[in-house]
């Protein structure tokens, strides 16, 4: 007892004590660690002894991996990956609002309000239900192909509504399985105190709900940045169509590596931030 | 009590979840400034004949009159009438996103239509009387059970309503927690609310309620003042109850 007394107080003297569960997880840290640091060593060290005696390689690493290439095309990809960015700033805020109006047409109570819901349900399955090329498809050339003047026949235009056709109903169904998680009698209290439904919903229920299906949405938003890739074979020239035109100038893969890159500037953070959002509600809740 | 108008008579009033008839005809009446106790077994229906009352469940038949304005009327706009009756749950279901302050005001700015500025003198008042003034700007998550519930109490008063129910509003509490909204309630009740609560809190009901239902199987079986209720108990099946839970 004594002797355990002295023990912890020389300890403490050095550094912060710990206790005897905090010294067991300490060493188990370690541990994994180590085994971590070696085992990615290995993989590595295969992949650049192994790769490299590939019949191919040779081949692969001109066409795929040139520096020369990298540098020549980087600037202009960069310049066209802000098209992406654009394409997405307008489109993420229209997805927003319209996926929130389709939610709500979800979850409209009134029995007068039943087409409403048909409607918004109809909605969901038949976007849901779709490959978003084959929407960018029809929409970016079908539409177009009416014979719209000028302005009217931008594959912008179309491309964007293809994009927020499809990414709204996603996101109509996170927001609505949001507003079902908040529980009846959060809804019975606001009615008990005179409020109307619209202002049980607004005040109430969805501000509840969207905080819950914030990681959801996020995760969503970075699909949507990737798919805006998908306009090039409408037209847009953004970041994938800018590398098919490099490819074709330079005979070279090399711009499809540099588009790669710079996709996974933007979306290894954005994706680390949902998860750690995911990661904090769920502590939260537990 | 005075029994010349009433301020709540229940008529009749059936209530159906389906093929399950939980109210089988309830007749009532309550008077101005009276503090009704239901009570009765678990499944009896005194929780549902609080949701009727308040229009969060309709009623599939008979009357219930507020005043003379028949408000199990179907179709009859129920916002008003929310208005005028409150009703605080066991559960207390304060806003979690909002802090008490803003649960308090939320209803009477949307529904009445009143500035945050009109309505903070009468809030900060309810709040000091309930002894909550250092509590306004926390959050239901931050505040004890007891505390919850004085809010939630706080919230359905801020309506001004005219009548107040109360469903199992110290169930959820700890023991020691029980008295402080207990005391809320005796408040209401010396300020002349008229109130129905449902409750298991028989010395409490005993106390101070001045009338007792004892409700079984739907209908309000037997009621009278509380000594005659707790000591001389007419029904088999009330004197079955009462000594199912004194014990
Ligand atoms: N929304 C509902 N749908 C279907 N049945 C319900 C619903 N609400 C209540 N019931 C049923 O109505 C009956 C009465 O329930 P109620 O909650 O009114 O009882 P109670 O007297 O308040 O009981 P307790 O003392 O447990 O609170 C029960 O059999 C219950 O299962
Ligand atoms: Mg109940």
């Amino acid at each position: 007892m004594v002797a355990g007394c002295d023990q912890r107080s020389s300890r403490q003297i050095v550094a912060i004590p710990l206790n005897r569960r905090e010294a067991y997880e300490a060493r188990q840290k370690k541990r994994a660690l180590i085994i971590a640091t070696i085992s990615t060593v290995l993989v590595v060290a295969m992949i650049m002894i192994l790769v490299p005696m590939a019949p191919g390689w040779e081949q692969v690493k001109k066409s795929f991996f040139s520096s020369e290439i990298f540098v020549l095309s980087f600037p202009k990809m960069a310049k066209a990956f802000l098209l992406n960015i654009a394409i997405f700033a307008w489109s993420a805020p229209l997805v927003a609002i319209v996926g929130l109006l389709l939610a709500l047409a979800r979850s409209v109570r009134s029995p007068a309000l039943f087409p409403l819901r048909i409607f918004g349900a109809a909605y969901v399955d038949i976007f849901r239900g779709l490959p978003v090329v084959l929407v960018i498809y029809l929409i970016g050339f079908g539409i177009p192909g009416l014979g719209l003047p000028r302005p009217y026949n931008s594959p912008y235009i179309w491309g964007t509504v293809a994009l927020v056709l499809t990414y709204s109903a996603y996101v109509a169904e996170i927001l609505r399985s949001g507003i079902e998680s908040v529980h009846a009698s959060q809804r019975a209290a606001g009615l008990s105190l005179g409020m109307s439904e619209r202002a049980v919903m607004w005040d109430i229920v969805l501000p509840q709900a969207i905080r819950r299906v914030v990681p959801a949405n996020m995760n969503m938003l970075i699909a949507m940045q990737k798919d805006v890739a998908l306009l090039s074979f409408i037209g847009p020239v953004e970041i994938l169509r800018q590398a098919g035109i490099f490819k074709s100038l330079y005979a070279n893969f090399t711009p499809y590596v540099v588009a790669a890159a710079i996709f996974l500037v933007v979306t290894i953070p954005a994706t680390r931030y949902a998860d750690y959002l995911m990661n904090r509600q769920r502590d939260a809740r537990s | 009590m005075p029994e010349a108008e009433p301020k709540l008579r229940l008529q009749n009033v059936v209530k159906k979840f389906g093929d399950h008839t939980v109210l089988r005809g309830i007749d009532l009446v309550v008077g101005e400034g009276e503090m009704v106790c239901l009570i009765g077994a678990s499944g009896s229906g005194k929780s549902t004949l609080l949701r009727c009352l308040n229009g969060l469940e309709p009623v599939d038949d008979g009357e219930i009159f507020l005043d003379k304005l028949d408000i199990a009327e179907p179709g009859l706009d129920l916002g008003p009438v929310r208005q005028r009756i409150g009703i605080v749950f066991q559960s207390f279901n304060l806003f979690p996103h909002m802090n008490a302050l803003e649960n308090v005001l939320l209803a009477p700015r949307r529904v009445l239509g009143k500035t945050r500025d009109q309505m903070m003198g009468d809030a900060e008042a309810l709040f000091t009387r309930f002894g909550l003034a250092a509590h306004i700007h926390k959050y239901p998550d931050q505040l004890s059970g007891g505390q919850q519930q004085r809010v939630a109490i706080i919230r359905a008063l801020a309506m001004k309503p005219e009548v107040m129910l109360f469903d199992e509003v110290t169930s959820a509490l700890d023991p020691e927690l029980v008295g402080e909204v207990l005391d809320v309630l005796r408040a209401l009740q010396a300020e002349g609310m008229t109130m129905i609560l449902a409750t298991h809190e028989m010395r409490f009901a005993r106390d101070v309620a001045d009338r007792i239902c004892f409700m079984d199987g739907g209908v309000i079986l037997e009621e009278g003042p509380p000594d005659i209720i707790f000591s001389a108990p007419q029904e088999e099946r009330t004197k079955a109850f009462l000594k199912s839970i004194l014990v």
